[in-house]
């Protein structure tokens, strides 16, 4: 294998890691502009929503194997059991943990939104135990080549999902009323209420939405690598890093920024050593942290961030 | 029997925290009427509106909109009952463009009113308005004051209000735009939307205004039709610019005047 073909394989691999990544600061942005709150329970929906996907495809004992499940539903069914799981969590979360603090400062919201990754954690640990778990590839089949690099079907998956992701959430805040009534209620709550636009209801649909997106990520993500119930952690952190990067309040920029940490802890785990993968994100983090949030903020401290305590 | 005003305020009290921004407020705006609140920074003018559209709750006291009690509705189901809140320093979605901006001032009937009669009175906004129709693809955020303006005005008409309320639509704006803004709401009025104005500027208010209605620390000052009030003596010292010494005017008791 070439240097050259090496380079490949990380990026494919960086860009398939990092399209987890981008999902999950998507939902972090979306969560942030509507309600200024940051969501660090954002990688538990991505567990739960895995599990439950799992869990319906597959044979699987729950509970130190006192309760087994053979649902094994056609993978579709499966997904969507998932994603539905994370929603209803995400819109319960809302309705029973942030609604009832709406005018508690966002930061004692953000640390409600902590206590119940916490708590959810728990249960998927009371639930499915310890253990690494591990969905069926979407579809069978030899991994195609490109420039040299192996390209699993799985990726190919991951990366086309997020695509269509992405761009369907782009049209939906760009082209529908109820698009854009999220947009107005992130650009100015007041004014939108004025408008007949229940902000409680909007800041709800964010959750829903984020709830949805990390499920997505944390079941496509999970026939490449086992899933645990502690993984939730390092996926918030991740996606957090990638929301920073790409500027706090941008779609956009979450996206790049996520796929592009992906990639940058592919190549220093495949050039460097695979135990700095995760110190490699940080390292940015804290670079980032200390070159431009400085500037970030001076330049835009708008109500949002004022809103976030930061 | 006499027929019932569109909006009374009965009494109305709103407090931040301790402070008492507005004391027992009362207030009435009949149908058809351009009624103009007067009064200096921190007299209560914006904290009235706010209470009427909902924004701040009433601490005492009721607010009646065409008979019906509102005062413990929140401001996203008052504009559905046919009052549009322009408020103070214009507060256009400037990440949005003027279009979208517009399409979200219906938003309380978009889904009843369908599309075609959106885009119809967004059209009716960009005749009122020329300068919008040029920059309809532009981030309102990336307008001029003026023009930001005629955009906050604009999309409180596509509530189709039967009352409006307006925050010191004026501020800022230069003299040209304001005689325009102004000969505008005349036009509203004649075409049946009845307007609740607060404007610093007292005199060209009280040019197109019905009545008016002075509120200092809070409370009503002085009330009466906009002729009385604008030849009214202390308010002429106090309000509009005809003061040459710095003294406390006198303005009489709150009913010194009544409305007619």
């Amino acid at each position: 294998m070439t240097l050259l073909e090496q380079l490949a394989q990380y990026i494919v691999s960086g860009i398939t890691l990092g399209s987890i990544y981008a999902l999950i600061a998507l939902g972090f942005v979306t969560i942030y502009n509507v309600t200024g709150i940051i969501n660090f329970s954002q990688g538990e929906f991505a567990v739960v929503g895995a599990f439950v996907a799992i869990t319906a495809a597959q044979k699987v004992s729950l509970f130190r194997g006192q309760a087994a499940v053979g649902l094994e539903w056609p993978l579709p069914a499966a997904i969507l059991a998932g994603v539905i799981a994370a929603v209803l969590i995400g819109a319960l979360l809302y309705r029973a943990g942030i609604q009832p603090a709406r005018n508690a400062s966002p930061l004692s919201q953000i640390v409600v939104t902590i206590g119940a990754s916490i708590a959810l954690r728990g249960l998927v640990l009371l639930a499915w135990g310890t253990d690494p778990y591990r969905l069926d590839p979407f579809s069978a089949g030899k991994p195609l080549r490109l420039l040299g690099a192996v390209v699993t079907r799985q990726s190919v998956w991951v990366m086309g999902l997020t695509v269509v992701t992405v761009v369907g959430l782009y049209l939906f805040f760009r082209f529908t009323l109820t698009g854009r009534a999220l947009r107005a209620s992130s650009a100015n709550p007041g004014a939108a209420r004025l408008m007949g636009i229940n902000i409680q209801r909007m800041g709800l649909l964010a959750f829903v939405l984020s709830a949805g997106l990390g499920a997505l990520g944390g079941i496509v993500i999970a026939p490449i690598t086992f899933m645990t119930y502690d993984r939730g952690l390092m996926l918030a952190l991740k996606g957090f890093v990638a929301m920073i990067l790409g500027g706090l309040t941008s779609p956009v920029g979450a996206v790049i920024a996520g796929i592009a940490l992906g990639v940058i802890e592919s190549l220093a785990a495949g050039l460097l050593s695979s135990g700095y993968k995760d110190a490699f994100s940080f390292v940015v983090l804290f670079v980032v942290l200390l070159v431009r949030l400085g500037g970030l903020l001076g330049a835009r401290r708008g109500p949002a961030l004022e809103r976030a305590g930061l | 029997m006499r027929r019932r005003p569109m909006l009374e305020v009965c009494d109305v009290t709103t407090c931040y925290g301790r402070i008492r921004a507005l004391d027992q407020v009362s207030l009435t705006v009949e149908a058809g009427e351009i009624v103009c609140l007067i009064g200096a920074n921190g007299a209560g003018k914006t904290t009235l509106l706010n209470t009427i559209s909902g924004l701040v709750p009433a601490a005492g006291g009721v607010v009646r909109f065409e008979g019906r009690p509102i005062s413990r509705l929140p401001a996203e189901q008052i504009v559905r009952l046919g009052i549009s809140h322009v408020p103070e320093r214009r507060q256009v979605f400037g990440s949005l463009d003027v279009r979208e901006n517009l399409l979200l001032g219906a938003y309380s009937r978009a889904r009843r009113a369908g599309p075609a009669a959106i885009r119809r009175d967004s059209e009716q906004v960009f005749e009122l308005f020329p300068a919008l129709r040029s920059r309809s693809r532009q981030l309102a955020g990336t307008l001029s004051g003026g023009e930001q303006q005629m955009l906050a005005v604009g999309r409180g008409l596509m509530a189709r209000p039967r009352l409006m309320l307006l925050d010191e639509p004026a501020l800022g704006l230069a003299p040209l735009i304001v005689q325009e803004l102004f000969r505008i709401f005349a036009g509203l009025r004649r075409s049946g939307t009845t307007i609740l104005l607060v404007e610093q500027n007292a005199r060209a208010a009280l040019r197109v205004a019905d009545r008016g209605c002075v509120l200092e620390n809070g409370r009503v000052a002085l009330r009466g039709t906009a002729s009385e009030l604008a030849a009214n003596d202390g308010l002429q010292r106090a309000y509009l610019g005809q003061t040459n010494h710095r003294r406390r005017p006198d303005l009489g008791g709150p009913d010194s005047l009544t409305s007619g």
